[in-house]
């Protein structure tokens, strides 16, 4: 597993420019762009179980969501960040993709240390050094137990 | 319990009776924006579309402006795939190709209105509170589930109360209010939060609100609200909205806020944010003497008539400078047709600007006005991330449409309080 660390803010245009959002919407359309502009080889290099550790901010921007799809599609199993930018997390929650806003575990982090994630206990060990991360809310957690907000849609009409 | 605009408003939707900050609410947005993107919406939920219908046909807002006219045979099908579907479900609110950029389409046409909840699948929905209405940004994904089931969750913010103090000086406008105050918080300074301004904004127009309010999400707000006043309602009038179609949401006097800031507005200078983030905000004059060879004046952040009249009040008997491009956009057909009755769009074509069609063009880089490498733009749009512009390696810089103006003659930044020779 790959741990690729970047810096604060950053934008939904680093992620997923712009000039291609009304022209890839589908995960094989959008994952040859993906961090195109910010970090070229990740796109052909990323495999699937890697992790992304980012500063302050990740995901400013655009409410446009080929970053996430892009970053579910190729297998990222969860972005760690001091923080995130509100379009994205929720987007995040739609699409399942793990986020963990967790600034310890991005400041204990230098590159080369070993990463390993427990989600079911909430745990994150970076080198030696352990971190927990809380539970999302019950509301937000059956969206994601339910494979996104499109299944969750589905059966919620179904039901009715 | 004294509650913020954002608290109250969300437990009036959710029907509590008070809410707190972490909460999460069920709701019902009055309507549901969505642009280009429709088509891609729509084809995640097509076979529920043919089972359950959408919710309801008053709740989408349609408006075709990020790719328009078509660049390419996919924008153009993009267009006929949500046409159709208008046409299917009997969408009432569609705006073809031609209309404006969404954000201010929703605001002229009077679809956002005191007291209102909306969402959009696109992040500069904050636009609406400048008419005191809570509006945010969601995904398309989102969009489409509420599509079919005009409901979603939202948690209930923190709230940021900015309180505006003194008289802004001449030649220093709402664009620099905003700039500066992003580049005093940083892009993530209001992070989930709802914003709202206070004090002496009685000297700002709605024009100039939205301005502000526009740029909420490049402080990381999830919504910016200006409380409605006299000016509020003199300008629905004026588009034909009566106070008895609305009823206007306060904060309370003794709400609680998670952070309260205050700025004098004298002490502001015409600001400039530099590449490639919002708030890497200098002032003009730290930076006067860059050259550009592009400049943008328009978009939904400062595509009015007030900022097309600031920059022919200074283009004038003005040349653009022969090294720059002057791109002007203005942001719906409206705008465009009151700027020809004045006689501004003569003056800004006779200096030398290139009129687009009312929409997003420039903006986001999909096409009109994409920049070469090593090019410099100034643009009064609310982004200048890497790449925005469609070029990784050209540099995009955000002023006020003075600056702009100013600058697009001299050839380079220029501060708007320079005499223009």
């Amino acid at each position: 597993m790959k741990v690729w660390k970047y810096d604060d803010n950053i934008n939904t245009d680093m992620l997923f420019p712009g000039k291609y959002v009304y022209t890839c919407s589908t995960p094989e359309e959008i994952k040859p762009h993906l961090l195109e502009d910010l970090d070229p080889p990740f796109a052909k290099n990323v495999r699937e179980g890697d992790i992304i550790l980012a500063g302050k901010n990740f995901g400013c921007g655009s409410s446009r969501e080929q970053p996430v799809v892009g970053l579910k599609t190729v297998g990222i199993v969860a972005v760690v960040a001091e923080s995130f930018a509100r379009i994205f997390y929720r987007s995040s929650i739609n699409q399942g993709l793990l986020l963990i806003e967790c600034p310890d575990v991005v400041k204990a982090y230098s590159k080369g240390d070993n990463v390993t994630l427990d989600i079911e206990h909430g745990k994150i060990i970076v080198g030696e050094k352990s971190f927990f991360f809380p539970k999302l809310p019950e509301e937000i957690l059956s969206i994601r137990d339910a494979g996104g907000l499109l299944p969750y849609t589905r059966a919620k009409l179904k039901k009715k | 319990m004294d509650m913020t605009f954002a608290e109250k408003i969300l437990a009036k939707y959710s029907g509590e009776k008070e809410v707190v900050p972490a909460q999460i609410v069920t709701v019902k947005p009055d309507h549901l924006l969505t642009h280009d993107n429709t088509a891609p919406i729509i084809q995640k939920i097509k076979p529920e579309l043919t089972e359950y219908g959408v919710y309801n046909k008053s709740l989408p807002i349609i408006v075709l402006d990020h790719v328009i006219p078509a660049a390419s045979e996919k924008t153009a099908n993009n267009h006929k795939i949500i046409r159709e579907f208008v046409k299917n479900h009997k969408i009432e609110h569609f705006f073809d190709v031609g209309y404006g950029v969404c954000h201010q389409i929703v605001v002229e046409k009077g679809l956002a209105l005191p007291g209102e909840l909306l969402l959009g699948s696109d992040s500069h929905t904050c636009s609406y509170g400048a008419v005191g209405a809570f509006s945010s940004g969601i995904d398309r994904t989102e969009a489409a589930a509420l599509m079919l089931t005009g409901e979603t969750w939202l948690k209930v913010p923190n709230s940021i109360k900015i309180t505006l103090e003194g008289k802004l000086q001449p030649s220093v406008t709402a664009k620099d209010v905003v700039l500066h105050i992003i580049g005093d918080i940083s892009a993530s300074g209001a992070n989930y939060c709802s914003v709202e301004f206070h004090g002496n904004i009685e000297q700002f127009s709605v024009e100039e609100r939205f301005t502000i309010a526009n740029m909420g999400v490049e402080m990381g707000a999830k919504n910016a609200f200006f409380p409605v006043d006299n000016i509020t309602t003199k300008y629905l009038k004026s588009i034909g909205i009566s106070t008895s179609q609305y009823t206007a949401i306060y904060p309370d006097e003794d709400a609680s806020y998670s952070k309260e800031l205050k700025y004098n507005l004298s002490d502001i200078t015409p600001v400039v944010a530099l590449p490639h983030s919002v708030d890497n905000v200098k002032k003009v004059i730290e930076v006067e003497g860059l050259d550009i060879q592009q400049c943008l004046i328009g978009t939904c952040t400062n595509g009015r008539l007030s900022d097309f009249k600031i920059a022919a009040q200074i283009l004038k008997g003005k040349k653009v400078h022969p090294n720059v491009r002057l791109l002007i956009l203005p942001s719906s057909r409206q705008v465009y047709l009151d700027a020809l009755k004045e006689g501004i769009i003569d003056t800004l074509i006779e200096s030398g600007g290139i009129l687009l069609p009312p929409g997003c063009g420039p903006c986001l880089g999909a096409h009109q006005g994409v920049l070469a490498p090593k090019e410099r733009c100034l643009s009064t749009a609310n982004r200048n991330f890497k790449g925005r512009m469609g070029c990784k390696d050209a540099e995009i810089y955000l002023a006020s449409p003075a600056t702009v103006a100013v600058s697009a003659v001299h050839g380079k930044i220029t501060d708007p309080r320079k005499e223009v020779h």
